[in-house]
């Protein structure tokens, strides 16, 4: 029998009035302004923009009050308002050598040009409670030194230059392969990964480089450096015959360092992962790279079989909007599907009531 | 959409007019609508396109120096105009405002008339000075976060 059931549009209709009620909270409290998501809850937005993989402030402000604070609920509506808009091109490369830098460490060089700057960074922070935020106001002066703007060249560079670590993938001049404009069919290259790990989910990344660590596809890291500032964005402008700055955006970047490779033609040198990452997202850079060094076990030739080295595996889930899609779909009406495999086991159960009997004794 | 083709100019005047659309691409709005406001009266502009957002597709390097691989968009407002004069003006900023990015097209095209020049560029002076000085606190702030190591005990007798 088959049964068209209708209904529940005043119950939904109710339910996202009463969500809007629920989300703006109590009404005697100041509505909170995008402009005070964007400069208190910042390490929030960064990380909506960076899974949104859509680089714009005051709308991820926007999506992470619209979301009630749900990172997951604020990185889809971004995903879904990025499809309303045309593309204009593609910017140059951002150059991560040349940026406004407000963070730098590395834990293979203590002395290295440029220096170790901490920055704003909760490294070293007792991870202690301060209540006395909950009612705050006040000003916090802090020290500066002098702004000689210093050289600070990539660790990578620096190892480089003596042949000590693999160079990077030539730019042989071919457009990257683009996610979101051609279904992705596996093996892919290299770019085709960043790309993916980009914008995939800092939770899901943290815990395959985790495990990377822990004995599952071994690859001894160091952080040659991380880098966290401003870059610019140049594009080529057609009509204009020239390249035009954009402004800049922040982005963190993470080379991780791994053991050595070598080869007939080669002698050992350090192997390299890459990460790079929208906003100040330092756990997901990190973890970004450690992945992304494991996928590329087959071209170092390195032993397969653990889970952050399947490249179809870890691409084809690490993203949390289409996650939450197949498992909260989960939750909407499947009555007819129940309904047929309540039919079902009744039948099964009516066919063989001997076995029924001998399992109910 | 028809867009004149430009002169070739010479490296200089480009690379200053690089400069320019590159502090109006980092000036904020308000900023933007004071320098237009200085610079009155203004000759009439006209659309060569009308503003509008749209993405561009952000590119790192692997390894930061290697082949390019697709980061991520943002969101780009752009604006052509021409003004009565003739002269065209262009802008591409970061961003959504659509308005503002129609202001800085018609502060392009002023700047390339060669008697407004000098104008433009003394009213754009401090938001030059602002933008510098915003870079060079985030380098102050940041150098006093930097680590000075010292030996506590040396190995030897």
């Amino acid at each position: 029998m088959y049964v068209a059931a209708k209904g529940g549009e005043k119950a939904i209709r109710n339910a996202h009035a009463l969500l809007g009620k629920r989300r703006r909270g109590d009404a005697g409290l100041p509505s909170i302004t995008l402009d005070q998501i964007a400069q208190q809850l910042t390490l929030a937005v960064d990380r909506v923009m960076a899974e949104g993989s859509l680089y714009d402030v005051e709308l991820a402000s926007l999506a992470v009050k619209q979301a009630r604070g749900d990172l997951i609920e604020a990185i889809f509506l971004i995903r879904a308002f990025r499809t309303t808009l045309p593309r204009f091109g593609n910017s140059r490369p951002l150059d991560t050598g040349d940026m406004l830098v407000r963070r730098r460490v590395s834990a293979t060089y203590k002395d290295l040009p440029g220096g170790q700057l901490l920055g704003p960074t909760f490294d070293y922070t007792h991870r202690l409670l301060d209540t006395a935020l909950g009612g705050e106001g006040g000003e916090y002066p802090v020290e500066t030194g002098s702004d000689a703007p210093l050289a600070m060249p990539r660790v990578t560079d620096l190892l480089g230059q003596e042949g000590l670590i693999e160079a990077a993938p030539q730019d042989d001049g071919s457009e990257p392969f683009d996610i979101t404009r051609a279904p992705v069919s596996f093996p892919v290259d290299r770019a085709t990964r960043l790309q993916t790990l980009a914008r995939g989910d800092e939770g899901y990344l943290l815990a395959l480089g985790y495990s990377t660590q822990r004995g599952y596809a071994r690859s001894h890291p160091f952080v040659g450096e991380i880098r966290f500032g401003d870059v610019e964005v140049v594009l080529d402008v057609p009509e204009l015959g020239f390249e035009v700055s954009l402004g800049t955006v922040q982005v963190t970047e993470c080379q991780m360092v791994n053991q050595f490779k070598g080869s007939a033609e080669v002698p050992p040198q350090f192997t390299r992962g890459y990460g790079l990452v929208f906003g100040q997202c330092e756990r997901k850079a990190m973890s970004m790279a450690l992945v992304e060094r494991a996928l590329r076990w087959q071209e170092l030739g390195e032993e397969p079989g653990s889970p952050a080295q399947d490249e179809e595996f870890v691409l084809s889930h690490c993203d949390n909007v289409q996650a939450t899609g197949f498992v909260e779909h989960l939750k909407l009406p499947h009555y007819v599907d129940f309904q047929a495999e309540l039919d079902l086991v009744r039948r099964m159960r009516a066919e063989s009531p001997a076995q029924m009997k001998e399992a109910a004794e | 959409m028809s867009i004149p083709e430009q002169s070739s100019p010479d490296n200089a005047l480009q690379r200053d007019r690089q400069g320019l659309m590159a502090t109006l691409a980092r000036a904020e709005a308000g900023e933007i609508d004071t320098v237009l406001a200085l610079l009155a009266p203004l000759p009439s502009a006209a659309d060569l396109r009308p503003p509008e957002v749209g993405l561009v597709m952000l590119r790192g390097r692997t390894g930061g120096d290697g082949a390019p691989f697709n980061l991520g968009e943002a969101t780009v407002a752009r604006a052509a105009v021409r003004l009565a004069d003739g002269a065209s003006g262009f802008a591409y900023r970061l961003g959504r405002d659509a308005r503002a990015a129609r202001a800085a097209a018609i502060i392009d095209a002023l700047w390339q008339d060669d008697t407004r020049r000098a104008a433009v560029e003394a009213v754009l002076k401090p938001v030059r000075a602002r933008l510098a000085g915003a870079a060079a606190q985030v380098r102050a702030e940041t150098a006093a976060t930097k680590v000075d190591f010292f030996t506590l005990v040396r190995g030897e007798d």
